[in-house]
């Protein structure tokens, strides 16, 4: 590093290194003002095209100003397209699969990562290899599984597998896990073994040392896999289309493609409606940032 | 707690035998159950879709209507299945943008982030949220933008009238390119994270260092900041791979993956669902997919675990 450079900026110099000289950030401001405008462009688009009703924009123009604003496309498509009812469908697969996901995957991080069995890294493999699959290399035989399956009737109304919520709960406990697994393993290893040694003379059973001294150390994890998962599952197209061909019981990212066939060319409503399914995933970006974040990086971190 | 003074110095989980007959069996249950579903619903299904693969199943009837047929699914997939080259092609292109545009530009925008400048939280913040709106979504708001008569592209460059108007969705030699861009939209917030948290890693005190030393910018990245990234580029790598390989939602959305969207995740859908059900025909296309998705994950693992066994 021999071209060092002799007139240094004296911002340079400063306690805080990284920090650049003056017309530099200004430069960086402007270019990254610039890109969060372009990121921005689409959302903000869609939503001033859903405050416009369809005939403005058919008399006025898709891209021009004028005529009336309001909210009645947002009303309009929760109640036209049923909007309520995909919403439940989505909280009664996403929450009960959120809940076993974890739980299911903190058991196995536990045995994993506090034990030395043989099989322990064999088996984390299974699980961190699954998640990393794509869904449709093996959705083939899933689906005929799915539809030879049969359910009792108060388990499911299709009678089958298939087209039932449980049929959802399932995929996505069984491929979720493998994320959860891993970073919850790496986590619980950092946990001083000394304390469950501790338990242990006390007299306590594993299952105890899993319940009471392991999953609360884990909370801020717990959290982090909670936001993350909750998108992931929510956000879920592929499973609910192939899986759910018929139903009434369709998430409501499914069943939102089926609106416009029925709106057809009304990009205000359709604009409206898709933001309305954006809204349960946004509200979970922005209250819980932080876990969001560190729940994804959490996973890459430790690879 | 005066019985942690009174314990032996070696650790417990290096002697599994001092476990109870009811700690094993709780230890069992624990890490069997999950086990038992994930076999279940991942592992066998893969399993199956290779050994279904040499068979022809239609649509209707039990496991009885199998047939054997061998390589030949394979065959017509490779000699006379006109929709598999297309697929093929856009999924490599789809690889092939995903890292030249969205793991640079996430890199680079990271590396922005990191500087201590104001604001830089909004930043970050606008440019990580399209990751938390869903594929599907992503497919509507794409017609919203590159619709040929009501979408904003055209509209603003005057080609949405009859002369000169600029099919974007609806020829198969530029549809590929309107999906992709939303796509990056997409995915470079996703690489911008990871990088952001591989670069918090970087001790500050070594690019202190570089700069006292008279290293530029560029060098100080060059020679400090991007040999401390060794791990969070293979993460990168890994997902870029396995987001190239599902793609699906978006161009399904738009016109289920034909003319011009072909994917394999898509051929494979096709060949299941819809009236024409080939479920080996499926299989075998999956089992394409499967193939290339493991020559990444393997390595991938072997590298992260044989790590994780040192310790």
């Amino acid at each position: 590093m021999t071209k060092g450079r002799l007139a240094q900026p004296a911002a340079d110099r400063a306690p805080q290194a990284a920090r650049p000289p003056r017309a530099a950030r200004m430069l960086l401001h402007v270019f990254l003002l610039g890109t969060s405008l372009i990121w921005l462009a689409p959302l903000l688009y869609a939503f001033y095209t859903a405050l416009r009703p369809y005939a403005d924009t058919a008399k006025h123009g898709y891209v021009s100003v004028g005529g009336h604003y309001g909210f009645e496309n947002f009303s309009t498509a929760w109640t036209q397209a049923d909007l309520p009812k995909y919403f439940w469908n989505s909280m009664i697969i996403t929450a009960p699969a959120l809940v076993i996901t974890l739980a299911l995957a903190s058991m196995v991080a536990f045995v994993v990562a506090r034990y030395d069995f043989r099989i322990n890294i064999a088996l984390l493999m299974i699980f961190t290899a699954g998640n990393l699959l794509p869904q449709q290399a093996i959705i083939t035989p899933l689906y005929k599984l799915y539809q030879l399956i049969p359910l009792p009737d108060w388990l499911a109304a299709s009678g089958k597998l298939d087209d039932s919520f449980i049929g959802l709960i399932l995929i996505h406990v069984a491929f979720q896990t493998g994320f959860c697994a891993f970073v919850l393993s790496n986590y619980m290893r950092t946990i001083p073994a000394e304390l469950g040694e501790a338990a242990l003379v006390d007299g306590a059973s594993a299952w105890r040392q899993y319940w009471q001294i392991v999953l609360p150390l884990c909370r801020p994890v717990l959290a982090a896999l909670a936001t993350l998962e909750f998108t992931w599952i929510y956000n879920d197209f592929f499973w609910a289309t192939v899986l759910m061909q018929t139903g009434d019981n369709r998430p409501i990212t499914a069943a939102l493609n089926n609106l416009t066939g029925e709106f057809f060319v009304n990009n205000n409503l359709i604009s409206a409606a898709a933001l309305i399914v954006a809204i349960p995933t946004l509200v979970v970006f922005f209250a819980l940032q932080k876990q969001f974040v560190s729940g994804l990086t959490l996973g890459a971190n430790k690879g | 707690m005066t019985a942690l003074d009174s314990t032996p110095p070696t650790r417990i989980r290096s002697r599994p035998r001092r476990l109870s007959p009811r700690d094993r069996l709780t230890l069992t249950l624990m890490a069997g159950v999950p086990t038992v579903l994930t076999v279940g619903f991942v592992w066998i299904p893969a399993l199956l879709s290779m050994v279904l693969s040499f068979s022809s199943w239609p649509g209707i009837g039990g496991v009885s209507s199998i047939h054997w047929v061998g390589l030949q699914n394979y065959r017509t997939i490779f000699t006379i299945y006109p929709e598999f080259t297309p697929a093929v092609q856009h999924n490599l292109l789809w690889l092939a943008v995903f890292f030249c545009l969205p793991a640079p530009l996430g890199l680079f925008l990271a590396v922005q982030l990191d500087k201590q400048i104001r604001f830089s939280r909004f930043y970050q913040n606008v440019l990580f949220m399209p990751v938390v709106l869903s594929l599907a979504l992503i497919g509507f708001m794409t017609e919203l933008i590159f619709s040929p008569t009501q979408g904003l592209i055209n509209n603003l460059t005057g080609h949405a009238g009859q002369h000169g108007m600029i099919d974007w969705l609806g020829d198969p030699k530029l549809n590929i390119w309107a999906v992709l861009v939303m796509a990056c939209w997409r995915q470079t917030g996703y690489i911008m994270i990871m990088y952001l948290a591989g670069l918090k890693s970087v001790d500050p005190a070594m690019k202190e260092a570089a700069a006292l030393d008279g290293a530029n910018q560029w060098q100080t990245f060059r020679h400090v900041v991007w040999p401390a990234l060794r791990s969070i580029n293979v993460v990168v790598l890994v997902i870029t791979v396995v987001e190239s390989l599902r793609a699906f939602d978006i161009v399904y959305v738009i016109n289920h993956g034909t003319n011009g969207l072909q994917l394999l995740s898509v051929l494979v859908t096709d060949n299941i669902i819809g009236e024409a059900s080939r479920i080996g025909f499926g299989s075998a296309l999956a089992t394409i997919l499967l193939l290339i998705s493991m020559a990444f994950i393997v390595p991938y693992l072997i590298t992260v675990f044989r790590k994780d066994q040192r310790g």
